[in-house]
């Protein structure tokens, strides 16, 4: 196996295992900053040999797949991958500015780098099996996150947030259980060949539905999505950042997998379920942000009403709306892990994250409210930043199939999360403080740290937004490759084994 | 609790768990037994002198901080997984060095498995110790 797929893995938990030996030091943070930037450069390594040579997969321990553990990257892992990656990067400097000492002391950069892991594995397994440990990987990392330190607060939020995942984990791995009754194998390669020749596709197609339900969870669709606006504003904002970004994507991208690769098998089924799914989804997301007031509960709600989006595309399962699901859901990581960013500096500037308490921003701090508009007005889809594209293909796809009332719910959710984004904007920006007070960005402790993150998520979101052909004819590789998984399967299994 | 014999009879037991622990872990190639089991053993062993002398003895007696012990475990687990690069294989791949091997015996097999066993234990070592200690420092 090559180092470039071992990599990404190997350096996030070496990271935390240093930092964690560091923690009583305060070293743990340049530790997390380097191991980040090591990652980064690893995540790019990997792009540029899977661009150039196509899928690329290795076997852990020189066991041959189906037996052994299978890591694979194909251009859609290798994205997530790469996105991850920045997205940790940026969390890690901002970390700079928003963990305190105690919460260092009790190991927050080894939990973060082991989060990171967490999620990177998932993008890169091949194993079904093994995508249960990453996902196990993740929720103890995020619970030990989400806990750190906290009040009742935060263990209130973590305790949902841990039983209603340990319940969609249940139902994982009873999945994995019939399927492999069925099938004998685990590996995704092996269970794309081998799902056509199951006897009783009815039970298949239950099977489908209990990994539909348990990646459901993770990805918070409606109904299930319960637990991530319970937990998502508890947190510091460096954790729910990457929550935001990164938690719930790994659900999505489950979803994609399973459902391109192996259950394609009743599309007429599983996929009417997931495209109803998707509107509810979009709907009950943005209505339940317009009824919110805490700047991070109405960014929670607008995670899940985006989610849906991803789904629609998925739900769709032509070319088009697949290049859009996958295009959105690298937008969706950039803009709302900025967006959590923001808030914090919100707050520190504020005093508060409730929008009516707060305010002032525009006019004492007009740079911050630059860098909120530009994430902001990505994410309702405002030309010609990031968001755009991304809604653009996607109701380009529901009305080519002519499904205009699917477009509709579409637009009209965009329509709403401008309300709430100008929600934000004209209470937290706009208006004075109630208090008076006028929040400058040089009282802001560790200044640079805070604000160069969220500005080169910025800048990476206009570049996508200017410039998205790259991005688009990327995002449309990727959909060729998994809608034809025939590269993948050769990858894995090898042409001659 | 202040006991005299629970804790003459935690000495005895201490000793016996530890080496009992090493033991599991030797053989847990080819039988049962592994770093897994074999930490929790040695975690026995360090439980029963915390409630037996008190978790500030058991702690002077480990020596490390439990946390970092897991710490540690979990490094030698990685280095024991990524040593395989240096034979170009890859990752996790066994590495086997045999000792004094001849044409009908393997001499003494030694292996990155039982690095990566070795790493196991430690871990499951620090992680219980961490928590059974703080759990019995609340109380």
């Amino acid at each position: 196996m090559s180092w470039y797929l071992t990599l990404p893995l190997v350096i996030p938990f070496a990271a935390a295992i240093t930092a964690y030996l560091m923690r009583r030091s305060h070293l743990g943070r340049w530790v997390s900053i380097i191991g980040s930037s090591l990652g980064l450069a690893a995540s790019i390594a990997l792009m540029i040999v899977v661009l150039d040579q196509g899928v690329v997969a290795g076997q852990m321990g020189n066991w041959p797949a189906p037996f052994g553990i299978t890591l694979v990257a194909d251009l859609l892992s290798a994205v997530m991958v790469l996105i991850t990656a920045i997205t940790g990067f940026a969390v890690a400097i901002y970390a700079l500015g928003d963990i305190t000492e105690r919460q260092e002391e009790l190991g927050y950069h080894a939990l973060f780098q082991i989060l990171l892991a967490g999620v990177t594995g998932a993008f890169l397994t091949g194993d079904l099996f093994n995508l249960y440990v990453w996902f196990e990987v993740m929720l103890i990392a995020s619970f030990g996150l989400l806990i750190l330190n906290g009040g009742k607060e935060q263990i209130d939020g973590g305790v949902k947030y841990v039983a209603l995942n340990l319940i969609s984990t249940i139902l994982f791995l009873t999945g994995i259980g019939l399927l492999y009754g069925m099938t004998g194998t685990l590996n995704f390669a092996d269970l794309a060949l081998k799902v056509e020749g199951v006897e009783n596709q009815g039970l298949l197609t239950v099977v489908a539905m209990m990994f539909m339900v348990a990646f459901g969870v993770k990805a918070a669709v409606f109904p299930l999505f319960f637990w991530l606006p319970a937990a998502y504003h508890t947190p510091s904002f460096a954790v729910s950042a990457v929550f935001a970004g990164l938690l719930t994507k790994v659900g999505v991208y489950a979803l994609i997998r399973m459902f391109t690769m192996v259950f394609d098998h009743d599309i007429g089924f599983t996929h009417t379920v997931l495209l109803w799914v998707a509107c509810f989804t979009m709907v009950i997301g943005v209505l339940g942000a317009a009824a919110q007031s805490d700047f991070r509960k109405i960014l929670s709600f607008h995670i899940i009403s985006q989610i849906g989006y991803m789904i629609l595309g998925l739900a769709l399962m032509t070319p088009l709306a697949l290049m859009g699901a996958v295009f959105y859901l690298v937008h969706h990581i950039i803009v709302k892990a900025n967006l959590f960013l923001i808030a914090g500096i919100a707050k520190r500037l504020t005093g508060g994250t409730e929008v009516y308490q707060i305010g002032g921003l525009y006019k004492s701090a007009p740079f911050l409210a630059i860098l909120f508009l530009i994430p902001a007005f990505s994410l309702a889809g405002f030309p010609p930043l990031s968001g755009f594209w991304a809604k653009y293909i996607i109701v380009k796809a529901t009305l080519d199939v002519e499904m205009w009332f699917v477009a509709f719910i579409a637009l009209a959710v965009g329509l709403m999360t401008i309300y709430s984004m100008t929600k934000i904007w004209a209470e937290a920006f706009w208006k004075p403080h109630p208090k008076g007070i006028e929040p400058e960005l040089k009282t802001l402790p560790n200044k640079a740290a805070q604000l160069i993150p969220v500005a080169g998520l910025a800048v990476l979101t206009i570049i996508i937004g200017l410039n998205p052909e790259p991005f688009v004819i990327f995002a449309e590789r990727t959909t060729a490759q998994l809608l034809d998984p025939s590269p993948y399967i050769a990858a894995v299994l090898g042409v001659t084994p | 609790m202040n006991s005299i014999i629970l804790i003459a009879g935690a000495r005895l037991q201490v000793v016996l768990l530890l080496v009992f622990s090493a033991y599991m872990l030797l053989r847990g190639h080819n039988a049962p037994g592994g770093g897994f089991i074999g930490g929790l053993i040695a975690a026995t062993g360090f439980v029963v002198y915390a409630i037996a002398c008190g978790t500030e003895d058991a702690r002077k007696a480990l020596r490390f901080d439990p946390g970092s012990i897991a710490g540690a475990g979990l490094g030698i687990a990685l280095f024991a997984g990524v040593m395989a690069v240096f034979w170009g294989d890859a990752l996790f791949t066994g590495q086997w060095l045999f000792i004094g091997a001849t044409e009908d015996s393997k001499g003494i097999p030694l292996s990155s498995v039982l690095i990566f066993d070795i790493g196991v234990y430690l871990v499951v070592l620090g992680a219980i110790l961490s928590i059974t200690f703080a759990l019995e420092e609340a109380v």
